[in-house]
């Protein structure tokens, strides 16, 4: 009777990995708690543990093989005096992975279930994007790189920018967008903190206050809740409430909105709450290029910027544009795609759903424009009512609640800017009116998918 | 941020005893704010003076005390009961009536009021309304001097109800742990609006709220501006020796309300009345003063007048300056960016 080992799910967002050395070998005799395998993912290397006993018949993938799927047998063993257990059921040896490294980030994101998964391939950038110059060599980053380039460079540019959070410095970022920061710029200005949110994050507005340009991040802006008196109360307010004479310039950035069957706590948009909040500046890029360039420039601005990114885009790839000093403008949306039936709105993630539900309307003949907000605080509605005015009809994309959410302030803008431009009522398509569920079915059902996008633009346009 | 190895100290001030010349500042300062505090008072009850306005009428020696030991660079933040901070600060007496007035000349712009004014140039950093959120604020401008290395200490006061507050703790951790150059001033007035330390604290002695993270503390009578002062002095150096925060319970009293609609069922007449008599730190100095033949009942009665009049020209000037033309209430939302 042999059981295979499985490639284990090592954080809840992996789908592949590098099997980067084997600890045992053919004819070697293991139990449940060795250590046979190490493995790279893009966050980390971490060991793998046997779950079952048995003695190793045969290593089904080589060491350095990279991108090797989740759930792919990876050794064999045969079952010698051990009740023959089937092939251990992947999710089982995941979770029996003792998970030596991820700590707090463990809490938060197992696999991505196919149906939630965005469009995964490394996207090009879109011909005639007016951002780019045209002459500008074009790199492929991931959106977790270049977060981390825009850090760097920052700091490099300015020596009072600094940054702190929980497991930033040692341990390199609990996602790793901090990678190799410590190394360059030391303990003084890569500041690991202890769990502590609401404090924490008031030190940060209390430095930015005295001067400095701290980057505060939150291993989840769901962990912000608890410091969200000193991002409304004191970051946003204390300029207005001095008559001009505080400023805060500090950033407050981490991952946003769902990941992958963590369930309620861990899933939540914000961009909503933030982009209410005069004082603030609320940012939600996409892709690569947008994330690099908002990052700089949020970090260069004199006001408080809430800057929101998506755990489930930190390992898209994306061309980016190599040219010295990247920025993106604050508070200007972009069109992602050209098209004249519908508008759809969308934002973070959304985006690349939009573009596949675009893809999808197009082989029906219908042809619709994406725009990408970019920007929640000041929301550029001009460029949306633009677009309203050529193609009549509206569909907006989140991945938070709909009620007095994102595509609400979308949908009434336009009504008051465009009225009699539309042809048929706003749609929203928005996370379900619930807490977030973790069974991954019902999760499914729960967020927005290029299909529900599909529909309602349908919708919007009587097909 | 790691540990820092002991460096030396900037030196402000060291002198253990206050002299004549000090003595009769503190006076004139205290003198100043308890009138101050009497005018707003008047204000608030003819409608001149709205929403939430808290008195510092009792606790004067603290700030005062505690401000001469400051050094240029240091700064100043405090929670809602600010009058006295900023007018010990150095704060003009018009800017602050004008504020609590909402006049455009307040610190403010009158967009702050009273619980919300701010001087940069006084290194004074507020003036805030939520309980405890200040001790994380200026364990950051401690943070920002440590990180700079320029010798300053930031003074952070909250009082007894604010010493429940989570964020504090963790504000101590993390100072204890970077030994961040700040001075913790508990202002202990024995109330948290009506609640008394003993109804609302497990542990009462709050000069001991920082033992569980190695900061040391000690309680100072907080109604003897000399004992202020050498407390201070001692807690400061500490601080901006590298030795990371310090902790000071200062024991003090509000004669008023917690703020102007407080009924004051909580405490009796009494009770304050045996404060005013035996522990007022006004005139617990004009005491001394006049026991070192420092000062006479003349000079007394000059310097109650001068201040008076002080006063007085403040509210005159904060009941008839302009309030802020309708167009400032977009303004300082955003700061533009500057080039």
């Amino acid at each position: 009777m042999t059981t295979d080992v499985m490639m284990p799910a090592l954080s809840p967002t992996m789908e592949e990995g590098t099997l980067a050395k084997w600890l045992v070998k053919v004819g070697d005799a293991v139990k449940s708690g060795d250590v046979i395998a190490e493995i790279e993912t893009d966050k980390a290397t971490m060991e793998v543990e046997a779950v079952d006993e048995g003695v190793v018949e045969s290593l089904l993938v080589p060491e350095g093989a990279e991108g090797v799927k989740v759930n792919t047998p990876i050794a064999r063993l045969s079952g010698e005096g051990t009740a023959a257990a089937p092939a251990t059921p992947p999710q089982a040896a995941a979770a029996s992975t003792p998970d030596v490294q991820e700590k707090k980030a463990e809490s938060a994101p197992p696999p991505a279930p196919a149906a939630t998964k965005p469009a995964v391939a490394p996207q090009a950038l879109p011909e005639g994007d007016t951002d780019i110059p045209a002459d500008a060599k074009r790199v492929k980053i991931t959106v977790r790189d270049a977060l981390r380039d825009a850090m760097a460079e920052e700091m490099r540019r300015d020596p009072g920018v600094f940054l702190m959070g929980e497991e930033v410095a040692q341990y390199q970022g609990a996602y790793k967008v901090s990678r190799g920061l410590l190394e360059e710029f030391g303990d003084r200005r890569v500041i690991d903190t202890p769990i502590t949110e609401h404090a924490f994050a008031g030190l940060g507005v209390g430095a930015a206050m005295a001067g400095l340009k701290p980057i505060v991040e939150f291993m989840t802006f769901n962990f912000a809740m608890q410091a969200m008196d000193q991002i409304i109360n004191s970051a946003a307010k204390s300029h207005y409430m001095s008559g001009g004479q505080i400023r805060c310039p500090v950033v407050f950035r981490g991952p946003n909105g769902a990941a992958a069957r963590v369930a309620a706590q861990h899933s939540q948009d914000y961009a909503p709450w933030y982009g209410s909040v005069p004082g603030l500046k609320v940012v939600a890029p996409y892709d690569a290029a947008d994330a690099k360039g908002l990052l700089k420039a949020a970090i260069r601005d004199p006001n408080p910027v809430v800057f929101l990114e998506h755990e489930m885009l930190y390992g898209h790839e994306f061309e980016i544009p190599e040219v010295e000093d990247w920025l993106v403008p604050i508070g200007r949306a972009k069109v992602r795609r050209a098209g004249s039936s519908v508008t759809i709105v969308a934002y973070s993630r959304m985006v690349a759903v939009a573009l596949e539900a675009a893809e999808a309307l197009a082989g029906e003949g219908i042809e619709a424009e994406v725009i990408d907000l970019r920007t929640i605080r000041p929301l550029d509605h001009e460029t949306v009512v633009k677009s309203v005015m050529k193609t009549n009809r509206l569909v907006t994309v989140e991945e938070g609640w709909a009620p007095m959410g994102v595509g609400a302030e979308v949908a009434a803008r336009v009504v008051e800017h465009a009225f009699d431009y539309l042809d048929a009522p706003p749609l929203r398509v928005s996370q379900a009116d619930t807490p977030l569920p973790y069974a991954a079915n019902l999760e499914a059902l729960s967020l927005p998918s290029a299909p529900r996008v599909v529909e309602a633009a349908k919708a919007v346009c009587y097909r | 941020m790691a540990r820092r190895a002991v460096k030396t100290a900037e030196k402000t001030t060291t002198a253990e005893q206050p002299d004549k010349e000090q003595l009769l500042a503190f006076y004139r300062s205290m003198l100043l704010i308890r009138r101050f505090e009497e005018r707003a008072g008047q204000l608030y009850g003819m409608g001149l003076i709205g929403g939430f306005c808290h008195l510092y009428i009792g606790q004067e020696a603290v700030a005062v005390g505690m401000q001469s030991v400051k050094g240029p660079k240091d700064q100043v933040i405090t929670g809602y009961r600010d009058h006295g901070h900023m007018l010990a600060a150095g704060m003009s007496p018009r800017s602050v009536m004008a504020e609590l007035t909402g006049r455009f000349p307040g610190a403010s712009h009158g967009k702050g009021g009273s619980m919300h004014m701010f001087s940069a140039e006084a290194g004074f950093y507020g003036g805030h309304g939520i309980v405890g959120a200040q001790v994380s604020l200026g364990t950051g401008l401690a943070m920002a001097n440590r990180y700079r290395d320029d010798g300053a200490v930031a003074f952070v006061y909250f009082g007894d109800g604010a010493a429940n507050q989570g964020q504090v703790y963790e504000s101590f951790n993390m100072a204890e742990l970077w030994s961040l150059p700040v001075v913790y001033v508990i202002e202990n007035n024995q109330y948290a609006m009506g609640t008394s330390v003993e109804r609302s604290s497990s542990e009462t002695h709050l000069y001991r709220r920082g033992s569980s993270f190695n900061i040391p503390g000690e309680e100072v009578d907080g109604m003897d501006v000399s004992a202020v002062r050498r407390a201070g002095v001692k807690a400061a150096e500490h601080a901006r020796g590298g030795n990371g925060p310090y902790l000071l319970e200062m024991k003090t009293y509000r004669y008023r309300g917690h703020s102007m609609s407080d009924p004051g069922k909580y405490r009796t007449r009494e009770e304050i009345d045996a404060v005013r008599k035996t522990r007022d730190p006004i005139e617990h100095l004009q005491e001394r003063l006049e026991g070192q033949g420092w000062l006479d009942e003349a000079t007394a009665r000059a310097i109650d007048n001068e201040v008076k009049s002080v006063v007085a020209e403040a509210a005159e000037f904060a009941r008839t300056a302009p309030e802020p033309e309708p167009k400032e209430l977009f303004t300082d939302v955003y700061v533009e960016a500057d080039a």
